[in-house]
């Protein structure tokens, strides 16, 4: 079999807004099942400065835990009203948000074991020739103290996918920032 | 099974010093290695084609009625997996500046006409044998502060989905024979000439149309699903039912 050589990647660069249309940060409408959430953040870089032209790109299961996917052939309900995608670029503050629903635990491969829930992250940027891949989980899951992929990553650095949830005017908000670079780098995969 | 991650002969390094904006962007720390579950082996790629809209002609969609300026050209080419099986039906999204090297955005101030009748932005979808097309107008060189007398060489920024999160590619394409590539620090983070090649279209007389566009030949090989373990999620889903 004949194995191709991949195309490499290169930086999305500044001027990428022409293609993320108005709303692609909302990923929910009226009729959305789950429990309705804010992620927001900052994306800094390795002096701390925000860093004003990232991308941030999002894949998560429903709240049921299913992924719109063909790869998901579980017995496990679609919403049609939500796809699981969305995108957004930081401001002049480097601040992103998303509106969103908690998405269910998803399976791991192998029998029994699950995911704790969490919301799949790809931010790219000047400067960033390939895209950084991490992932969000919610600190009010008891879930993530077995999750297997954050057992994978060491103690002092787990803290950096865990989103912070706090109560804005009754609406649950999850903080997560993202840091490219240095003190409190966020742990970014090798896929 | 195929070893997945990113091949370093093939893809960049996060740090390139020679490109400055690497240099407080990219991570230090260790990459954490871990086998790809379902949450990366599906991705949104079949769900956004669903419902994409094309608009695959950059020279007519500014939607003003009128054509916009420069050398007209065809882009055309297959999207492949590392297998060489095509990818049909996923998601091609292009950006890039006008003929006089000039994108329609607030940041870029290069002292160059824009256009009033080009947006610089496209998306179609490739079809069964993951062939796609797009007409635009040749984009050109622009200058940036990377370094003294710095210019990018004329490309067009390509954003594919595949059929994975794993297989998620934003690229650029350069054109043939131009004499920038050697002194571009971003295409030359790409580590080998090899690799580097694959991001160069090839210029294609039999796309060509007679008293009308000059066409370009570009293949882009995206991760596919053979090199991701899709089988054991059933197991795994049953066992939790």
């Amino acid at each position: 079999m004949t194995r191709l050589g991949l195309t490499p990647s290169q930086t999305v660069g500044p001027f990428f807004h022409g293609m993320i249309q108005d709303g692609a940060n909302v990923l929910v409408t009226p009729h959305t099942r789950g429990d309705r959430i804010r992620i927001e953040g900052r994306v800094r870089d390795g002096d701390g400065a925000p860093v004003p032209d990232a991308l941030l790109e999002i894949w998560q299961a429903n709240a049921h835990g299913r992924y719109r996917h063909p790869a998901d052939r579980r017995d496990v309900p679609l919403d049609p009203t939500f796809i699981g995608f969305g995108r957004a670029r930081t401001d002049g503050a480097g601040a992103y948000w998303f509106e969103t629903v908690k998405p269910g635990p998803v399976p791991f491969p192998v029998a029994d074991a699950w995911q704790a829930p969490h919301v799949n992250l790809a931010v790219s940027a000047r400067g960033l020739l390939n895209h950084l891949l991490t992932r969000i989980y919610f600190d009010d899951e008891a879930a993530n103290r077995t999750d297997p992929v954050l057992q994978r990553v060491p103690d002092a650095r787990r803290s950096t996918l865990v989103a912070a949830r706090t109560l804005v005017n009754g609406a649950a908000v999850y903080r997560f920032d993202v840091v490219l670079q240095g003190r409190a780098e966020t742990v970014f995969f090798d896929l | 099974m195929t070893p997945i991650g990113r091949d370093p002969d093939v893809f960049p390094p996060y740090l390139y010093e020679a490109y400055r904006g690497t240099i407080r962007r990219a991570p230090e720390a260790p990459l954490v290695e871990f086998r790809p579950t379902l949450s990366e082996v599906t991705g949104p790629g079949p769900a956004l084609s669903a419902v994409a809209q094309e608009d695959s002609d950059l020279t007519r969609n500014a939607g003003t009625g009128a054509e916009a300026i420069g050398e007209r050209i065809i882009v055309t080419g297959r999207v492949l997996d590392a297998d060489g099986d095509p990818v049909p039906g996923t998601l091609i999204e292009v950006w890039q500046a006008n003929a006089a090297g000039r994108y329609r955005h607030l940041v870029d101030q290069h002292h160059a006409p824009l256009d009033p009748n080009f947006l610089g932005v496209g998306r179609c979808l490739t079809d069964a044998q993951g062939a796609y097309r797009f007409t635009t107008i040749k984009p050109g060189a622009y200058p940036w502060l990377n370094h003294e007398n710095a210019w990018r060489p004329a490309h067009i920024h390509f954003s594919l989905f595949g059929t994975s999160w794993l297989a998620r590619l934003i690229t650029q394409m350069y054109f043939p024979g131009d004499p920038l590539h050697a002194l571009d620090p971003i295409m030359n983070s790409v580590p080998t000439a090899e690799a580097r090649a694959r991001l160069i279209a090839a210029y294609a007389h039999d796309v060509t149309q007679p008293q009308w566009a000059l066409g370009y030949r570009f293949d882009i090989v995206l991760r596919g699903p053979k090199a991701t373990p899709f089988e054991p999620f059933e197991s795994a889903a049953q066992a939790g039912r």
